[in-house]
């Protein structure tokens, strides 16, 4: 199994990276869109290789599911899309500022220490999960949710007819 | 006759032995691994197309009689073979493409259209011992892989270039987006009561099927499967009257048929879960438990054509105020109550819970029911022509 798990890997991490070039390199904002959604679903699938299977289906439910959608009705209310994704005058500056941000992450990527887990990877991992999140870090969680609520109150207050 | 039972798990072994008996050794393993994965999966596609065809035959027939004239009665023994005389038309049918529409997302969509949908029977459990995979995330992988079907919805309404189907496919995203929120939540209850994703857990546990014991759950979960379904009265997105058919109009032959084919096995995966997680599944007396899965299922697929065939269509942000204003509350009180319930009981419910829980649920619906309006709608509808004048 460990020859199909690689097998499986780097098909997922070649599919995300293409995907993901495609969605910047695309003219078509609706085509970026849905190789977006692909990209989702590779990483989704590189979840799965990783024994983290809940994480997988939420990155299915959430990102693929909810946030492709939302980007998706965003270019339905955007004017002139047909005439495409327009080129940029700042493209020189980031490109030199992604150069600098990629080269940092491979640095540091190669000269970390990964080190190798001891233990065998979980075979449920809801409730371990539920556990840390409804326990351990109960008050970061709830932070968040109020945050958003208050995200989704400002939203409808922005948007309520007067 | 006990060899009925115990057919499927019998068949697999008995596969299963007859290749490693004629496998050289060195590729036994692999060969036999390889050859059962393509057998279980050929079956998990082709199990389900045949049973949309009793579905589809069903539909049609019952829709008749609720509608008082006959349904396809004339090819083959009371129109039995005639599902399969529309695929043949589909199929030899001429496949228009529409100029200016995006050709590579207008041919994909159908395709794509169908894998989530089939992919969701690899989780579900037709026995004790027939189901290809446990996973212990059972149930949100089903949400999780029907949540990204509206993606191919839109791409079907966006490639055609048709402002009909477009507004279709708005009206889907809005309306599925919606009804996602009190499908997922209503699943919650049973999930707390079985303390388990797993569809398996979920059926094994249910000692009193789950629709006794979940009543509203059950209620909120069956209406927003068939808002989810775009089935009557949530059929808006494809409103013959409003739209033609919404996000499927340019799509001819095959590709047309494959829309509609998806429409059914999604309509047979939904009945499958809801068969799992209220109805107890596998469980009876009896009959073989796979004989039992498939008349629960059928039930479950009649009585959302009773739906259909009962109710008018609604507007949209009647829709849109119905799914949030009413499901969505109902949802989350059966969310507190049940797990109020776990918290007390963690044992194991007591009978007489179930009267409760009814009880609740019926008391819940009629309040709702009170507080709810229809956006739009007069409580007391009184013809004006019958009204006097004086």
């Amino acid at each position: 199994m460990e020859l199909g798990a690689s097998i499986a890997f780097w098909i997922l991490a070649a599919t995300s990276v293409m995907s993901a070039l495609a969605v910047i390199l695309l003219r078509d904002v609706f085509r970026a869109a849905l190789f977006l959604v692909l990209t989702f679903l590779a990483v989704a699938g590189l979840f799965v290789t990783l024994r983290a299977d809940f994480l997988a289906a939420v990155q299915v439910l959430i990102y693929a599911g909810a946030i492709a959608i939302l980007i998706i009705f965003a270019i339905m209310l955007t004017r002139n899309v047909q005439s495409g994704n327009p080129s940029n005058r700042l493209l020189g500056a980031v490109s030199f500022l992604s150069a600098i941000l990629l080269a940092a992450i491979v640095y540091v990527a190669l000269n970390t220490h990964w080190p190798q887990a001891k233990e065998a990877p979980l075979e449920a991992t809801t409730g371990p999960l539920a556990d840390f999140i409804f326990n351990k870090y109960v008050l970061p969680f709830e932070l968040a949710s109020v945050l958003l609520l208050a995200a989704i109150v400002g939203a409808i207050v922005l948007v309520k007819e007067k | 006759m006990d060899w009925v039972y115990d057919l499927f798990p019998k068949l697999h072994a008995a596969i299963e032995g007859w290749l490693r008996s004629i496998l050289p050794p060195s590729i036994e393993s692999a060969g036999v691994y390889i050859v059962m994965g393509v057998l279980s999966a050929f079956l998990l596609i082709n199990v389900p197309l045949i049973l949309v065809m009793v579905l589809i035959y069903m539909e049609r027939r019952l829709l008749g009689r609720f509608q008082h004239r006959l349904g396809p009665n004339r090819v083959g023994w009371q129109g039995t073979l005639q599902v399969i005389a529309d695929g043949i038309k589909l199929l030899t049918k001429e496949d228009i493409i529409p100029a200016n529409v995006d050709r590579w997302v207008y041919n994909l969509a159908p395709v794509l259209f169908a894998i989530p949908v089939l992919l969701v029977f690899a989780v579900v459990p037709f026995g004790e011992e027939i189901y290809l995979t446990d996973l212990n995330i059972g149930i949100l992988y089903i949400v999780a892989l029907t949540a990204t079907s509206t993606i191919f919805v839109f791409m079907a309404g966006w490639a055609s270039n048709n402002k009909y189907s477009l507004i279709g496919a708005m009206r889907s995203v809005a309306q599925l987006i919606s009804y996602e929120v009190p499908l997922v939540l209503s699943i919650v209850g049973v999930v707390l009561v079985v303390g388990s994703l797993s569809m398996r857990e979920i059926v094994d546990k249910q000692s009193i099927p789950f629709i006794l014991l979940q009543p509203l759950g059950f209620l909120v979960f069956i209406v927003a499967v068939s808002a989810e379904l775009n089935r009557s009265p949530f059929d808006l997105l494809e409103a013959e009257s409003e739209l033609v058919t919404g996000y499927h109009i340019e799509y001819s032959g095959m590709k047309f048929g494959m829309f509609y084919l998806v429409e059914y096995i999604a309509g047979l995966a939904y009945s499958a879960v809801i068969t799992t997680l209220f109805l107890g599944g596998w469980k009876g007396p009896i009959l073989p438990q796979y004989v039992w899965f498939v008349a629960k299922v059928l039930l479950v697929f009649a009585v959302l054509i009773w739906i259909r065939a009962t109710l008018p269509r609604v507007r949209i942000d009647q829709i849109m105020g119905f799914a949030w204003k009413f499901l969505f509350p109902l949802a989350l009180i059966n969310i507190f109550i049940t797990a109020l319930e776990v918290l007390l009981w963690p044992e194991g419910f007591p009978a007489w819970l179930v009267v409760v829980n009814l009880g609740v649920a019926l008391g819940l619906l009629v309040v709702m029911q009170v507080l709810f309006r229809f956006p739009g709608a007069t409580r007391h509808v009184v013809p004006q022509a019958l009204v006097g004048r004086g």
